[in-house]
């Protein structure tokens, strides 16, 4: 009686060893959700990993520019499985509308202003936190100004360039900065645990998965996504969430799960880069790679 | 729903400009697995730039890494065939990048080594073909590339082949088959050339292919390294769920376990999972979850395994083969960390067999360091006892790395378990003895004098439990009794050294030594000397009381008693009044301290 995982089954068991390694080992931990399918499926692997809890806090980083759609799912699900659901936003760049468009920001500066800055002063602490309230439902400024050190984040490995030289367990160092040359071994499923004070450290469950294993998964657990994926009758569909301006729905007609992982195998897709619909990627070379090594996800 | 593909992680190594690149930009095109138009735009780019093309600009994700012009990390990237999806894994073949060849190596099914036909074997032809045996990678393939520039020629291909089988052998390690190939032509990469007809054998795609993954591992005995030990009491979950991943065999409800180190017994109660049917058997390779039929208190990193089953061994020395990847030597007489499976021990060198110069497979004797990039066999001794296999027989338990100043400094094989007397902690003591200059006052005479012997008394338990109260009142109960007696009332910080490792299984170590030492003094001064441990576990303890030696040590347990096998001289409830507790203490006590009548004649 010989028994072996499947293909989702494996990715599995590795991304929940993962999220348990990093629970044991780090106190201040926190998992950064940004509502879209990877991220998603990193906070329903912790619910597999903690047997049906989530026994850290979810970051998001609110831009304000976020499709309304977004903000609701994420409200609805926080409440649906008592997440201690927390975020944080640039406020003052806000007030200011040092933005894109409106601002004179382009596309690349203000990703750094409303995210990269946001992210690195949320986890830091040193910027107002809001925690979900489930008894009012309401968010409240939270009293926890700890800075975490291990973050947990949903990027793959095959989505672009740069992602695909990271390690599961990414430290970075006092200024978030990440030395791409020097990157700690692992084998054997031996991950940089110890730390030493001052630096932090990203986690990264999800770094063998494809985004066609990311919707099989989708498909196989049931796992409730937003809409926004799915076509609603105008040959349009959101392959990958960001903020409005920046964003474009691709053409498709793919109206839930099967059709997208359909699409995805045989399609159209299946060559074509994944953040193809996402303006920032694009502008002055690397793009990405900027945002990157400055800490943005 | 269709079937979900099978996928195989596929490392190439090789020495640098052998042609690692090349050969994985040509399996991506040749198997049409590249985005649309990128190879266009990577050549329109060069083209732009005025310079030849190269595969490996495809893989050059990073700009730092193309102003190097060497692969510094292990890139990945994915292609398909007939079979199944390749996740491909670039590991650079500079010696400096060891750590990142290691990395990708130890993900990868299977293994593709690059030597280049005209230059022939080099260094890391030969040091990553080690490699790959050491990570214990059994699907390998060598491919001997740029055959355009040696005309083809198959008696080149034929000596590469010889020479490096020959070597293969000696380190155990049979590949599947060699090669020749012309990467940069696209010859035997995926369609078999035209220009070899003499080859006959497979192309690389069709040589992967034929790969298969290793072996299921549900057959073997179990081996359930215990990750971590959960209890979310919220929504009123009461279970008790001891989690992990099963690294080999299988598990059933109803089973009888063994948690090792500890020795201690349970049956397996439940068998937990999230969103999934309940199931009574899990299995290797699953990240699972169990609950226990009887309440039994274990810390994580103790295999669990099953009673009627070969067990591993429980031991603190073994011979292991190792890699060193610090920047620091690996030296003796100095505490590292040691993490096999989930289970962490402080670990010192204790000899060093040979170092292996990898590139000659030749034993250099006589080193007392082995430095980076060296390959060597060593005894190691862990402060603790630990439960390993040898590699031979569980890999997933017969082997680790080592941890020094934070970072995974060296890996590590286990050849075998070594059964000898002396310890590092006996030698210490050895030593000590050997300094110490007694004077004309001896421990009797200091006892009459006192009217009591000395001794050390350890209040222990679980924390929480009103430990440092019942110190206190015994310190003073003992006082106006007129005893000389003294509560060390340090916490464990400020025991350790300043400027000593902050690691967490190194300074709770480095507590125990230091108390252990101070107590040795103390007590040898006439001292009745009260400390209070938090759950100080079986092995520490062992430690404390052999470090006070020859004063005796007694026990006092307060709450829960968690040892496994050590004797406790009292237990006391937590929850009682200091002064009762410490009267209690003091009726034990009492019968150790007091003089042999003998004395006063
Ligand atoms: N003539 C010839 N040159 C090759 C072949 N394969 C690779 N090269 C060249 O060898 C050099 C090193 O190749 P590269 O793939 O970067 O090597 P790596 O360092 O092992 O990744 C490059 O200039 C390649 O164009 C081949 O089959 N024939």
């Amino acid at each position: 009686m010989t028994k072996t995982l499947t293909k989702l089954e494996s990715l599995e068991a590795q991304s929940v060893y993962i999220l348990r390694e990093a629970y044991r080992e780090f106190k201040n931990l926190a998992m950064l959700w940004s509502i879209g399918k990877d991220s998603t499926v990193l906070l329903w692997l912790s619910r597999k990993a903690f047997f049906g809890h989530v026994p850290f806090p979810l970051v998001h980083i609110d831009t304000s520019f976020k499709i309304p759609e977004m903000i609701a799912y994420r409200d609805r699900l926080a409440k649906e499985w008592k997440l201690n659901m927390i975020f944080g936003q640039n406020k003052a760049a806000l007030a200011e509308k040092r933005t894109f468009p409106d601002g004179k920001l382009d596309r690349i500066a203000c990703c750094k202003t409303l995210k990269s800055e946001a992210l690195k002063h949320t986890l830091a602490g040193d910027w107002p936190r809001y925690r979900l309230n489930h008894q009012t439902g309401q968010y409240d400024l939270d009293a926890n100004k700890e800075p975490y050190t291990g973050v947990i984040v949903g990027v793959r490995a095959d989505e672009e360039g740069s992602r695909s030289k990271e390690r599961y367990f990414s430290p970075r160092d006092r200024n978030n900065e990440w030395d791409v040359g020097d990157q700690p071994p692992e084998l054997w499923n031996q991950f940089k645990t110890d730390f030493a004070p001052g630096t932090h450290v990203r986690i990264h469950p999800l770094l063998d998965w494809t985004e066609l294993n990311i919707w099989e998964y989708i498909e196989q657990e049931k796992i409730p996504v937003t809409k926004l994926y799915f076509d609603q009758g105008e040959g349009k569909r959101y392959r990958s969430l960001g903020c409005f301006p920046c964003t474009f729905p691709v053409e498709s007609t793919a109206k839930n799960v099967q059709d997208i992982v359909q699409e995805l195998k045989t399609g159209k897709f299946a060559n074509i880069a994944e953040r193809s619909g996402r303006a920032q990627d694009k502008e002055g070379g690397g793009g990405l790679e900027v945002l990157r090594v400055d800490g943005y996800m | 729903m269709n079937k979900q593909r099978d996928q195989m992680n596929v490392v190439v190594v090789g020495h640098v400009d052998h042609g690692k690149s090349t050969l994985i930009g040509r399996l991506l095109a040749d198997t049409g697995s590249l985005p649309q138009g990128k190879l266009e735009a990577v050549k329109a780019n060069c083209a732009r730039n005025a310079k030849p093309f190269e595969y490996a600009f495809l893989l050059d994700a990073l700009k730092d890494e193309q102003a190097q012009g060497i692969t510094i990390d292990t890139a990945r990237c994915f292609f398909k065939s007939q079979k199944r999806d390749y996740i491909i894994i670039d590991a650079p073949g500079h010696i400096e990048f060891l750590k990142n060849m290691i990395t990708g190596a130890a993900r990868a099914q299977a293994a593709l080594l690059v030597i280049d036909a005209n230059e022939g074997i080099r260094e890391n032809s030969k040091r990553h073909g080690y490699m790959m045996s050491f990570l214990g990678i059994k699907n390998l393939t060598v491919c001997v590339n740029k055959m355009d520039l040696v005309n083809y020629r198959q008696a080149i291909f034929d000596q590469i082949q010889r020479e490096y089988s020959a070597f293969l052998k000696e380190i155990n390690l049979v590949p599947q088959n060699f090669i020749p190939i012309a990467a940069r032509e696209g010859d035997n990469v995926v369609e078999l050339s035209a220009k070899m007809p003499w080859y006959k054998g497979a192309s690389i795609l069709r040589a992967l292919d034929h790969f298969s993954k290793a072996a299921p591992k549900d057959e073997q005995e179990l081996r359930f390294p215990i990750q971590d030990i959960y209890k979310f009491t919220e929504d009123g979950d009461d279970r008790r769920i001891f989690a992990g991943r099963i690294e080999s065999g299988a598990v059933n409800v109803g089973d009888d376990v063994i948690f090792l180190p500890s020795q201690k017994y349970s049956r397996v109660q439940s068998i937990e999972a999230f969103n999934k049917n309940s199931e009574s058997l899990a299995f290797a390779g699953q990240s699972a979850g169990v609950t226990l039929a009887t309440q039994i208190y274990i810390k994580p990193g103790e295999i669990m395994v099953k009673k009627d089953q070969r067990q591993p061994h429980v031991s603190n020395k073994f011979k292991a083969n190792i890699f060193w990847m610090g920047k620091q030597p690996f030296v003796k007489d100095k505490n590292y960390k040691l993490k096999l499976a989930t289970q962490q021990a402080p670990v010192v060198l204790s000899d060093i067999l040979g170092v292996l110069d990898a590139s000659e497979l030749s034993s250099i004797a006589g080193k007392s360091q082995v430095d980076r990039h060296d390959v060597a066999e060593c005894v190691l001794e862990t402060l603790k006892p630990i439960a390993f296999d040898d590699i031979f027989t569980i890999a997933e338990t017969g082997r680790f790395v080592i941890v020094d100043n934070y970072e995974i400094v060296g890996g590590g094989i286990i050849l075998a378990p070594v059964f000898e007397e002396e310890t590092s902690l006996k030698k210490y003591i050895a030593s000590r003895e050997f300094n110490w200059e007694r004077s004309q006052i001896t421990p009797d005479t200091r006892a009459k004098k006192y009217e009591h012997k000395s001794a050390l008394i350890v209040l222990t338990g679980p924390q929480g439990t009103g430990k440092v109260e019942i110190a206190k009142a015994l310190e003073e109960d003992l006082f106006k009794d007129n005893r000389f007696a003294y509560f060390l009332g340090l916490s464990n910080e400020l025991l350790l050294n300043p400027g000593q490792a902050t690691d967490k299984t190194l300074s709770r170590l480095g507590n125990i030594q230091e108390l252990g030492k101070v107590a040795h003094v103390l007590t040898d001064a006439g001292l009745i000397l009260i400390a209070s441990v938090s759950d100080i576990d079986d092995y520490e303890l062992n430690m404390l009381k052999t470090l006070t030696l020859p004063r005796q040590t007694l026990v006092i347990n307060v709450g829960e008693n968690r040892f496994s096998h050590s004797q406790i001289d009292l237990q006391l409830p937590a929850d009682q009044d200091p002064h009762a507790s410490s009267q209690q203490i003091i009726n034990v006590l009492i019968k150790s301290i007091l003089i042999d009548p003998e004395y006063f004649i």
